[in-house]
């Protein structure tokens, strides 16, 4: 950790200038050693991006087995009862979307974009060498592992069935084997791994800008990873805290939470939601920072309402600490209940306000079909059906009904995963050129994308109608009434499962023998594509100038481009405003 | 957050006047500046973390209101808080002073202060130990379900929610004195520091930073000790 890379690169001789930053060092321990104790950002952002991919697959293989559970409406997989299927009970179904649950919350999507894509992409968008701190960089990326480990095993192991919440008594009453304090301690150290990533990036767009760009040039990427930075600075602590004074209480029977000993429930769930709604700004914020390079760079389009968009990712941030308690409808008094349902409301102007520009970004503008185009369309649809249902779930007298139905797993995975993880698709795409200087191959990922929206919907809109008939959360069993509607729903996710593992195989086969990716293939305009691709062990041959905004395509040529290259609009179609 | 030795090679003057940033940054200042804003960021989180056992002393303090108002009288002697806010609060001014010789190159006062400081916080947690923390544990008054105390303090019998006071004043002591511990071995690593003579005016990053965090540990206590031991 302590090893300071030779500062001989830039000052002394001119050997391996060229090389890219995942360019051998020797054998094969030398390089495992290298990646071990590397400070570099890409190396870090590459090293997360495969840890966070693997919880997706563990979470997502989780999601198939709950979906399979649920294929018929008693308690069985395929009509098996003689407990092979370790998930074809009450409990083991509890264990099984605790598992999805925990895992793609914690281990997948808070870190997946910002510390994955964010890792690489920051310091090379601020035309940076690398974030402000690189070894408390590759100490959180150590933390998050350690945490993972806690994590999983303390599910696997069995005994962890309280939902991703931990909500008291339950998870202090039943927990025979302390593995709901392992997880818990999980958790805890997998906040530290998010608030370390976090105060690095604030202070790395703070003081690592490259000379020219003022906070009004900066790409939206990252403003919104800024205000996502300033979340997961202010909000992870008090989860930190919360989660530690459940293991007290668990370890200690003192009374905070737990009513056996005095202690208020609801405190906890005021605890929790004070960091986990915020969270889910964690998660969502920047997806909509990638939106908004993929939405202008693919239709080669200035923003439109660049501060705008800026401004409504700072909003999200600050109305995020505010309405947690639209989580608690049912657990606290009818005024705070109609307070937080119109402070709620709030969150959809800034919402809103990003996907009207975008919107309006793509009006007349010379729109490129790539994959990564298509999966800022996709977010645009599932995001906008995901917000518009989370209004219904705001209004008070609404949620009475809907709230713990299928209603709400509908609307949070339509902005979760059709947000989010949509998104982190496009983004990986967008990128993946710069990061493995390897093309993909177009035609295989439309497909595998395709596949991905088609399932998802069928899995998840499905849902809509299931929950607003009754069909209650966290059940391993249901009347037979629900049947079709549960039956497409699982097909559907085996439909989604069938895109991702496309997928896949187009990003291994892209590794191993993908074309050679020019520096810029998409025709960008911010300083990422001025880089190699890959780009070198320090970033930029030169710190870079920024002399254009980062999406002035009517005007600035982008870089490693001939003029002409890159279509702009038909000039009639000009936004000039 | 603060570099290490890198660049032992060559040049002369002491670690302080030969210091160069690290290769991402432009020039030392930047670094420093960057450094403070980190540190002030991870401040905020702590300040944060406290104010959930802040949060759960209104709250509890609400719901009971007379087994705080009694606990805190009859558990806690405010003498021994006294004591303690004043240790911390004479460490606090040594940290102080030893930013300011750091910025001077004074090094020997400055590495008096900080160890003088380091005294003060070893000070505080064996006050602590020895006079809250272990008598306490010996008279049963522990938190939650481990309570067995039986009463005894001349008149006072506890009542049925003494427990939560005491589980709050355990976990949130505790907790502060955890972040004194860790501030002592802070300190240690300056005065080693400084003793090698690696802070002077161009270059003091550690030292600012770890009088910020030993500054907040202490801001905590201010609170905490109003709160667990006077008010009635």
């Amino acid at each position: 950790m302590t090893t300071i890379p030779a500062d001989t690169a830039g000052a002394h001789g001119h050997d391996d200038h060229d090389a890219p930053y995942y360019a051998s060092k020797g054998g094969f321990f030398v390089n495992v050693w290298d990646w071990m104790t590397t400070i570099d950002h890409k190396k870090i952002g590459v090293m997360y991006l495969f840890a966070v991919m693997a919880a997706f697959a563990l979470g997502g293989a989780a999601a198939i087995l709950v979906r399979l559970e649920l294929f018929q409406p008693a308690v069985t997989v395929g009509g098996d009862t003689s407990g092979m299927w370790p998930f074809s009970t009450n409990l083991g179904y509890n264990k099984a979307f605790t598992l999805h649950g925990a895992v793609m919350v914690f281990l997948f999507i808070i870190p997946s974009i910002p510390a994955a894509l964010g890792n690489f992409m920051l310091p090379l968008m601020l035309g940076a060498k690398d974030v402000a701190f690189p070894r408390l960089n590759l100490f959180s990326w150590y933390i998050y592992v350690i945490g993972s480990i806690f994590a999983i095993v303390s599910i696997l192991l069995g005994g962890v069935d309280t939902g991703w919440t931990f909500y008291t008594p339950y998870s202090v009453s039943f927990d025979q084997y302390g593995r709901v304090i392992a997880m818990t301690l999980a958790v805890f150290i997998l906040g530290f791994s998010s608030i370390f990533t976090g105060m690095n990036f604030v202070v790395t767009v703070h003081k690592l800008r490259a000379p020219g760009m003022g906070w009004f040039d900066m790409p939206l990427f990252i403003w919104a990873i800024y205000a996502t930075a300033i979340i997961q600075v202010l909000a992870t602590p008090v989860l930190g805290i919360t989660v530690l004074l459940l293991t007290i209480e668990n370890v200690f029977k003192i009374g905070i939470f737990n009513p056996m000993y005095g202690g208020d429930p609801v405190l906890y769930q005021h605890f929790f939601w004070f960091y986990s709604h915020p969270a889910v700004y964690i998660m969502i914020l920047p997806g909509m920072g990638i939106m908004s390079e993929l939405i202008a760079v693919h239709a080669r389009k200035k923003i439109f309402g660049y501060k705008l968009v800026a401004f409504s990712s700072l909003g999200i941030a600050a109305i995020s600490f505010i309405v947690w308690g639209h989580h608690m409808f049912t657990a606290q008094g009818e005024l705070a209940s109609a307070i937080f349902s119109g402070l709620t409301f709030l969150v959809a102007i800034p919402s809103a306000i990003k996907v009207f520009n975008w919107t309006a970004t793509l009006y007349k503008g010379s729109i490129a079909l790539t994959t990564p185009m298509v999966y800022a369309l996709i977010f645009l649809f599932l995001f906008s059906i995901g917000g518009l249902t989370g209004l219904f779930l705001g209004s008070l007298s609404v949620d009475m009904h809907l709230h713990d139905t299928y209603f709400v797993v509908a609307h949070f995975h339509y902005v979760m995963m059709g947000g989010t993880v949509m998104a982190f698709l496009g983004g990986i795409h967008h990128w993946w050129p710069k990061m493995f200087g390897k093309m993909y191959n177009e035609r295989w990922a439309l497909f595998g994308a395709g596949l991905v929206f088609i399932g998802f919907n069928m899995t998840f809109f499905t849902q809509f109608f299931l929950g607003t008939l009754g069909m209650p959360r966290r059940y391993a069993t249901y009347v037979d009434e629900f049947t079709t509607l549960h039956q497409i729903s699982t097909i559907g996710s085996w439909i989604l499962a069938a895109g991702m593992l496309i997928h896949l195989a187009v990003f291994v086969t892209s590794l191993f023998g993908g074309k050679k990716a020019p520096p810029n293939p998409w025709g960008g305009l911010s300083l990422e594509w001025e880089a190699a691709s890959p780009p070198i062990e320090h970033n930029f041959h030169h710190e870079p100038v920024v002399r254009h905004g980062p999406y002035d395509f009517d005007d600035a040529v982008p870089p490693h481009t001939e003029p002409g290259e890159f279509p702009l609009p038909a000039p009639d179609g000009k936004a000039k405003h | 957050m603060t570099s290490i030795p890198t660049n032992s090679g060559g040049a002369k003057g002491e670690y302080w006047e030969t210091y160069k940033h690290q290769p991402h940054w432009r020039n030392n200042e930047d670094e420093f500046e960057a450094a403070k804003l980190g540190m002030w960021l991870f401040l905020a989180t702590e300040l944060l973390l406290f104010s959930g056992f802040f949060c759960a002393y209104f709250v509890l303090r609400m719901f009971y209101p007379e087994a705080f108002r009694g606990a805190s009288q009859e558990y806690l002697n405010w003498k021994i808080g006294a004591i303690n806010t004043a240790v911390l609060l004479i460490s606090s001014w040594n940290v102080a002073v030893a930013v300011r010789a750091a910025q001077l190159g004074q090094k020997m006062i400055l590495a008096f202060n900080v160890f003088f400081a380091s005294l003060c916080g070893i000070a505080f947690l064996v006050i602590k130990l020895a006079l809250e923390y272990y008598p306490k544990y010996q008279a049963g008054e522990i938190p939650g379900a481990l309570f067995t105390f039986p009463g005894g303090h001349g008149e006072y019998l506890p009542s049925a929610y003494d427990p939560i006071f005491l589980s709050v004043y355990w976990v949130s002591t505790a907790t502060h004195g955890f972040h004194v511990l860790i501030g002592v071995f802070l300190l240690w690593w300056i005065g080693w520091r400084a003793l090698k003579g690696h802070f002077g005016p161009k270059h003091y990053t550690a030292v600012e930073n770890v009088g910020l965090y030993w500054h907040v540990v202490d801001l905590i206590w201010i609170f905490l000790f109003p709160l667990l031991y006077l008010v009635p």
